[in-house]
């Protein structure tokens, strides 16, 4: 580098050029600097919610997760998902669909309507629920008169952790419909194919990935939301509690070892949709040869 | 199969795509719509799809008004500029999804859906690939596969969109001939659109020069090369010069490139130029002449051993006169 200052270069700003030791060191710094936030972001928490979840021993982690409420809440955790991600798959699929590919008064006004449930707090979500079909809201009188329970039961969380996820499959397909236009529809339809089939056979098969890639942020989304499954749950042990509000009792009782036990579980369930993620961007990635070749 | 289009009408917002166009596509023939973007041909292309309604007009096929009709049964073939190919099907899938998707009594069996595949593959000389995805193709092989697989419905009109824009100059020129030497067996009749008077000449059995969403002639390539109907034409197909005079009415005059005679000795009727430029590509040499009092320069094609014979150096005074003089009293330009 001293050599290179020595010569009479005839533009200064040369002389920045030959430390490529320089940028190679800022670069270690760079990395070095988001690795270190990572790890004590995000791993170092992680690995503390299974420390603290065995540290008492396995006996201890087992009969936290069997115990009776526990599993209740795994039972309602995954009833809720299993009701909220077929749902918005259905309805982002048809709102992606309408959005990229036709032209229709309002067009906007539903994208922008799509985004809304990232925008508004979940508690607010959870909060308008109360208010429409809570005792004093405008249903309700009706509900209670027919003997139907929504809020501080089932039908409340379902109707909460559909409202909180509803724009992940939409948001996934939407700019990916978009990009691939609406040429190879119109060549299927020229074809004459019917508009099930042009669905079915062209646009279905072109967007997989990326649905099966909102489908998976959108069940850790179900499985994982707090604020307004909290709000319109009541909290009935054994009854309305999903895992992240179990998590949020066994703690407020002091129960750490059972708390972070149970928590663990919603932690693996992160892990593992990070693994299947990771796979499907994979697939995206080199796609083009798909698997599901048909005979010819 | 012949089309008939009467009263064509297509506005996007304040855009005239398309400006009262009649237009009658005889049986069998092979049709170019050629004009610069923007001028409506590919609108109009559309239109006779099904892929665009127009505002007004109504268009029939073979005599039956085919104007409501919806593109799935309209039974025409379409290629689109960029193939549009099934990415996840192979090419063989590709072609055969015209078939397949048929109502149950009117699609045939499969031992028949791959014997037709089979033998349009042939016919586009690519049944070696019928395995493939198409990601594995070349733009020209793609281009072939998309009209195998639009005659795959035996379409009754056969319609081309810019086939050959996203090939290079080369795979487009044999291309071209191919598609000549198809047509020419298979006899749909077929209407494509270009941008490239070249292609319009070389393929077609009739031209129709469009501009500003109107028809601005129609006629075989000689007769619109040749007799072009207005000034627009004229310089849409092939290079022209604008004469450095008036005739007497006042009207331009122009003279296409090869038709302009350079000489070394003043002639009757010849202007004094100056070489300012020459370049030859291949068989022909380039001129570029300036003349007096004059910004354009006027452009001479010669022959490669013409122009060798004339010894002319850069910047030398030659003679130029034109052999034929075309001028449009009626709509001077």
């Amino acid at each position: 580098m001293s050599t290179a200052m020595a010569l009479p270069l005839p533009f200064p700003a040369a002389s920045a050029t030959p430390g490529a030791g320089e940028s190679a060191l800022l670069r270690r710094l760079l990395i070095g600097a988001a690795l270190a936030f990572l790890a004590l972001f995000l791993f170092v928490p992680l690995a503390f919610v299974f420390y603290q979840a065995l540290r008492k021993g396995l006996g201890v982690y087992v009969a936290a997760i069997v115990e009776p409420d526990a599993l209740d809440a795994v039972r309602l955790t995954l009833l809720a998902a299993a009701i909220a991600v077929p749902m918005n798959l259905v309805f982002g699929v048809a709102a992606a669909w309408s959005i990229a590919k036709f032209s229709f008064p309002g067009k906007s006004v539903l994208t922008t309507l799509i985004d809304l449930p990232f925008s508004v707090s979940p508690v607010i979500a959870g909060l308008i629920y109360v208010l429409i079909f809570g005792l004093q809201g405008w249903f309700g009188p009706w509900l209670s008169a027919h003997d139907v329970k929504v809020v501080f039961a089932v039908p409340g969380i379902v109707l909460a952790t559909m409202f909180v996820t509803f724009p992940f499959v939409a948001r996934e397909l939407i700019p990916l419909m978009q990009a691939q236009g609406t040429e190879q529809e119109e060549a299927a339809v020229v074809l004459g194919a019917s508009g099930w089939q042009t669905f079915r056979r062209v646009t279905l098969p072109n967007v997989r990935w990326g649905l099966l890639y909102g489908v998976i942020l959108c069940n850790a989304r179900a499985m994982g939301e707090f604020g307004a499954v909290s709000v319109v749950s009541g909290h009935i042990r054994g009854a309305t509690n999903t895992l992240p509000l179990h998590v949020e009792i066994l703690y407020n009782e002091y129960q750490f070892a059972a708390a972070f036990a149970v928590a663990s579980l919603l932690a693996l369930l992160a892990l593992v949709t990070l693994a299947v993620k990771y796979a499907v961007e994979r697939r995206t990635r080199e796609d083009g040869s798909p698997s599901g070749e048909r005979p010819a | 199969m012949s089309i008939e289009l009467s009263g064509i009408n297509k506005r996007y917002g304040s855009f005239t795509a398309v400006d009262d166009v009649d237009l009658r596509v005889e049986s069998g023939e092979l049709l170019a719509l050629l004009g610069p973007s923007g001028s409506g041909k590919t609108t109009l292309l559309r239109i006779i799809a099904g892929l665009e309604a127009p505002d007004s007009g109504s268009i029939a096929f073979h005599g039956a008004d085919a104007t409501a009709t919806h593109v799935r049964e309209r039974q025409v073939g379409f290629v689109f500029q960029h193939y549009a190919l099934f990415g996840h099907m192979t090419i063989f899938e590709n072609v055969a999804f015209g078939l397949r998707v048929r109502p149950r009594r009117q699609r045939p069996a499969e031992p028949e859906i791959r014997k037709r595949v089979q033998r349009l593959l042939e016919l586009v000389q690519l049944d070696w690939l019928a395995g493939r995805y198409p990601h594995q193709l070349s733009g020209g092989q793609r281009q072939r596969i998309a009209l195998a697989r639009a005659l795959a419905v035996e379409p009754r009109v056969l319609l081309l969109d810019e086939p050959f824009g996203a090939l290079d100059a080369r795979v487009r020129q044999e291309l071209r001939r191919w598609l000549r030497r198809l047509h020419d067996e298979v006899h749909v009749t077929s209407v494509f659109v270009t941008h490239d008077q070249e292609e319009a000449l070389e393929v077609s059995d009739r031209v129709v020069v469009m501009n500003h969403g109107r028809i601005e002639q129609i006629g075989t390539p000689d007769a619109v090369y040749d007799h072009p109907a207005s000034p627009f034409v004229l310089e849409f197909l092939g290079h022209v010069n604008r004469l450095p005079d008036d005739d007497a009415s006042g009207a331009p005059r122009y003279a296409r490139p090869h038709e302009i005679a350079v000489s070394l000795q003043p002639q009757p009727q010849a202007w004094p130029a100056r070489l300012a430029h020459s370049a030859t590509v291949g068989p022909v040499t380039r001129l570029e002449f300036a003349v007096d009092g004059r910004d354009a320069p006027v452009n001479v094609e010669l022959p490669r051993a013409e122009f060798r014979a004339l010894s002319l150096v850069q910047g030398a005074i030659a003679y130029l006169r034109p052999t034929r003089v075309r001028h449009f009293a009626a709509a001077p330009d």
